[in-house]
C-alpha cells in the first residue's frame, strides 16, 4: 500500500518538477531531437507502405489519400483532448505550464483540421462528385476548424499571458463536446462519410494490408504532433521570457538621472 | 499619408486588431447557413452567391466601428486632426487601410467558402469580381457611421443599423450582377457598372462627410 | 509671427464656460493658464488648438511679412492633451517615426528626442510595457520630433516625478529661447523661470467666468 502511495507521489512531484520552465526546456532540449528522428523514421516506414499498399478495387489509387487524410482527422481530435486535458490543468491545478501548453498547441490542430479538411475535399471529389457536402462528419470537423481558430484569435487578442489563461482554459473545455460529436457522427446521423472502421470493439473492418500503414502513419502523425507541439511551448517560453526582460528592461529607465548626461 | 497607411494596417494585424476575426465571423455565417437550409447541395448553389454577400456584408459591418474609435480613445484622433492635411484625405487613407486589412482577408477566402456552398468556378468568380468592386463601398459608407457613431462607447451596433439603408444599393447590384454572370437572361454589365458607380460616388461622399463629422466632435 | 487670441469665449455642453480670453504671444514668450477645477482650462486649450469651434472670438496666426497667406493656426501647433496619443500594439521607435513623418518638419532623431526626455535606448520596446510616467515622456518626444512654433500642453507634468518635471521646464524654456510659443494649462507650477529672450505670462481663469445664467434659464 505505502508502496502504491509513494510511487505515485513520485510521479507527482516529478510532474510538479516539469512546471519549472527552465527544467521543461532542459528536457525539451533533448526530448525534442530524439522524437524528430522517430517521426522521420516512422513517416518514411508509414509512407512507403502506404503506397505499396495494392490499389482499392472500388477506388483505385485514390485511396491511398487515406493514409494521410485518417491520421490527420485523428490528431487533430487528439490535440483537441491534449488542449482539453491542458485547460483542467490550468483551471483545476493551476499547472503554471498548463496555458503555454493550450497557446503552443492550437496552431498545430487548426493546422492539422485544415489537411484533414483538404485531402478529405480532394478525396471526396473524385469518389462522391463533390468538393464538399455538409454531412455531419464533415460539418463537425469544420466547426472544430473554427473553434481552433477562434481560440488561436483569443490567445492574440489579449496581450498579458495569465489574463489570457483562464479564458483560453474555459472557451477549450467548452469546445470539447465538439470531439465526441465528431466521433459519432457517423453513427447518429446519416452521413456520406464512412463509417468507423477501425475503432470497433470486434475486429477491425479493414484488411492488414491497409491497416498497418494507417496505423503507422497514425503513430507517426502523433509524434509528429509532440515533437511540433514541444517545440512551440519551447518558443512560448522564450517568448513569454522576452517579454518579462522587456519589461524590466522598461523598468529600468523609471528615473530620469540617466539623462543628466547632456 | 503613406506612413498614416502603413501604421494602420501594422495595427490591425497586431494584439487588439482584430483583422483575422472577420474572416473568422466570415467562416461562421457560412458554416451555419446549412444547418439553417438544411444541407441540399442544389438548393445551396443556387442561393451561395446571396449567402457570400450577406456574410461579407455583415463581417465588414461589425468591422468598421474599429475606423476611428482606437484613435479616438487613445487621443490620436485629435493630435491627427489639427495636422495640416486635409480630413478627407485622411479618412480615405483610413478606409483604405481598414479594407486592405479587412476587406481583402474576406475576398481571399470567399473562393473556398464558394466550394462549402457548393458553387460553380463561374458563380465563385462573379462573386469575387462583384465584392472586390462592393467591400469597398461598404468601407466608405461605413466610415461616414464610424465618424457618427465614434463618441459612442457601443456604437458598433448602432453604426451598423445607421448605414444598412444606404449599404442595402450595394447589396442589391451586387447579388444581381452576381446572378446575371450565372443566369443567361439576366445582364451582368450593367448592374456590375452601376456597382462601380455608386463605390466611386460614395469613395467621394464618405470621406468628406465622415471628415466633416470628425471635426465637429471632437469634445 | 504672432498669436492672437481675442476675445475669446468657450462653451461645452451648452454652457458658457469662459468668456472674453485676450492675449497675443510673440516668439519667446509662454502663456500659463491657471484656474480652479471646472474653469475651462482644457477647453480653452483645444479651442485654440482648433479641436472646438469657439462661441465667440478668434485665434489667428499672423505672419511678419503680410503678402504671404495667413495660415491656419492649429496647423502650426503641438497639442499635448491629458491622453498620451501613444499606439500600445506599436514600439516607443514606431510611434514616434510616425509622428514625425505624419507631423512634417523633422527636427530631432527619434534616439536625440528620447534622450532628451531621459529614456534613452528605449524605441525598440513596445509603447505596452512603459509606465505612466514613462508614456507621457514619450508623448512629450512627440513635441520633439517635429518642429511646430506653438505648443499647446494641457497639464503636461501630471504623471510626472520631480525630476521629470525640471526636465520638462527645461524642454519648454529650450523651445522658448529658439523661437517658440508655449500655451500650458495646469494645476502646479512648471517652474518656468523667465530669462533673456523669454518671457512667462500667467493667465488665470476664474478671472473669465461667464454670466452664470445660460439663455435657457429665466432670469428673474
Amino acid at each position: 500500500m505505502s508502496d502504491e502511495t509513494t510511487k505515485t507521489a513520485g510521479f507527482w512531484t516529478w510532474f510538479w518538477d516539469l512546471a519549472n520552465p527552465t527544467r521543461f526546456l532542459a528536457i525539451a532540449n533533448w526530448l525534442i531531437p530524439v522524437l524528430a528522428i522517430f517521426t522521420c523514421i516512422l513517416l518514411a516506414i508509414g509512407l512507403f507502405l502506404g503506397f505499396s499498399a495494392p490499389q482499392d478495387y472500388q477506388q483505385g489509387a485514390t485511396v491511398q489519400i487515406m493514409f494521410i487524410h485518417v491520421p490527420a482527422s485523428w490528431t487533430a481530435m487528439m490535440c483537441y483532448s491534449v488542449m482539453s486535458i491542458s485547460a483542467l490543468g490550468s483551471l483545476v491545478w493551476r499547472h503554471p505550464l498548463a496555458d503555454v501548453s493550450i497557446r503552443a498547441a492550437a496552431p498545430i490542430g487548426a493546422a492539422f483540421t485544415f489537411l484533414a479538411l483538404l485531402t478529405g475535399s480532394l478525396w471526396g471529389k473524385p469518389m462522391w462528385g463533390t468538393w464538399w457536402v455538409w454531412d455531419a462528419r464533415l460539418t463537425s470537423v469544420l466547426i472544430l476548424f473554427i473553434i481552433y481558430m477562434g481560440l488561436i484569435a483569443l490567445s492574440r487578442a489579449i496581450e498579458e499571458p495569465t489574463t489570457a489563461a483562464r479564458s483560453l482554459a474555459i472557451i477549450t473545455l467548452i469546445g470539447f463536446i465538439n470531439i465526441p460529436i465528431i466521433k459519432f457522427s457517423v453513427d447518429w446521423w446519416n452521413t456520406l462519410h464512412q463509417p468507423a472502421s477501425v475503432s470497433r470493439l470486434a475486429k477491425p473492418a479493414m484488411d492488414a494490408v491497409f491497416l498497418y500503414p494507417l496505423l503507422t502513419m497514425a503513430i507517426a502523425y502523433t509524434t509528429l504532433f509532440f515533437t511540433l507541439h514541444l517545440l512551440a511551448m519551447r518558443n512560448e517560453i522564450l517568448r513569454r521570457r522576452i517579454r518579462s526582460m522587456r519589461m524590466s528592461a522598461a523598468r529600468k529607465f523609471d528615473s530620469p538621472s540617466a539623462s543628466d548626461r547632456k | 499619408m503613406m506612413a498614416l497607411l502603413l501604421r494602420d494596417i501594422k495595427l490591425a494585424f497586431r494584439v487588439g486588431g482584430g483583422a483575422l476575426t472577420g474572416i473568422l465571423f466570415f467562416l461562421a455565417v457560412v458554416t451555419i447557413v446549412p444547418f439553417a437550409v438544411g444541407p441540399d447541395l442544389n438548393l445551396l448553389s443556387k442561393i451561395g452567391p446571396a449567402i457570400l454577400w450577406i456574410a461579407a456584408l455583415l463581417a465588414s459591418l461589425l468591422g468598421l466601428d474599429r475606423l476611428f474609435q482606437q484613435d479616438r480613445e487613445d487621443g490620436t484622433l485629435d493630435v491627427i486632426i489639427i495636422q495640416p492635411h486635409s480630413l478627407t484625405a485622411i479618412v480615405f487613407i483610413k478606409c483604405v487601410s481598414h479594407w486592405l486589412a479587412n476587406g481583402l482577408p474576406l475576398l481571399l477566402a470567399t473562393p473556398i467558402f464558394g466550394l462549402f456552398m457548393n458553387m460553380e468556378p463561374l458563380a465563385i468568380g462573379a462573386v469575387l469580381a462583384t465584392l472586390i468592386v462592393g467591400t469597398p463601398a461598404i468601407t466608405f459608407i461605413g466610415a461616414i457611421g464610424a465618424a457618427v457613431t465614434v463618441s459612442l462607447p457601443r456604437g458598433g451596433l448602432l453604426l451598423a443599423v445607421l448605414i444598412l439603408p444606404l449599404v442595402i444599393p450595394v447589396l442589391i447590384f451586387g447579388v444581381s450582377a452576381t446572378y446575371g454572370a450565372i443566369q443567361d437572361p439576366a445582364p451582368f454589365t450593367s448592374p456590375f457598372l452601376i456597382l462601380c458607380a455608386l463605390t466611386l460616388f460614395f469613395s467621394v461622399l464618405g470621406p468628406i462627410t465622415a471628415g466633416w463629422m470628425l471635426a465637429q466632435s471632437t469634445d | 509671427m504672432k498669436l492672437v487670441i481675442k476675445n475669446l469665449s468657450g462653451e461645452r455642453s451648452g454652457q458658457q464656460i469662459f468668456t472674453a480670453v485676450n492675449f497675443s504671444l510673440v516668439p519667446g514668450q509662454a502663456m500659463v493658464v491657471t484656474g480652479a477645477n471646472g474653469s475651462g482650462k482644457s477647453t480653452l486649450l483645444r479651442v485654440i488648438a482648433g479641436l472646438l469651434n469657439p462661441s465667440a472670438g478668434s485665434v489667428s496666426l499672423n505672419n511678419s511679412s503680410p503678402d504671404e497667406e495667413t495660415p491656419i493656426a492649429h496647423e502650426h501647433m503641438h497639442y499635448l492633451g491629458h491622453q498620451n496619443a501613444l499606439k500600445l500594439p506599436m514600439s516607443v521607435g514606431e510611434n514616434l517615426n510616425f509622428w514625425r513623418q505624419f507631423c512634417g518638419k523633422p527636427l530631432l532623431s527619434i534616439n536625440e528626442a528620447l534622450d532628451k526626455v531621459g529614456l534613452p535606448g528605449i524605441a525598440h520596446l513596445p509603447a505596452a510595457y512603459l509606465s505612466a510616467g514613462q508614456k507621457r515622456r514619450v508623448a512629450i518626444a512627440r513635441l520633439l520630433v517635429s518642429y511646430k512654433p506653438v505648443w499647446i500642453v494641457d497639464e503636461p507634468t501630471s504623471a510626472l516625478d520631480k525630476a521629470s518635471e525640471i526636465l520638462f521646464a527645461k524642454l519648454v524654456e529650450g523651445h522658448l529661447d529658439t523661437g517658440g510659443m508655449v500655451i500650458a494649462a495646469t494645476h502646479q507650477s512648471l517652474g518656468l523661470k523667465s530669462g533673456k529672450a523669454r518671457q512667462i505670462n500667467t493667465l488665470n481663469l476664474d478671472e473669465n467666468k461667464p454670466n452664470p445664467e445660460s439663455e435657457w434659464v429665466d432670469s428673474r
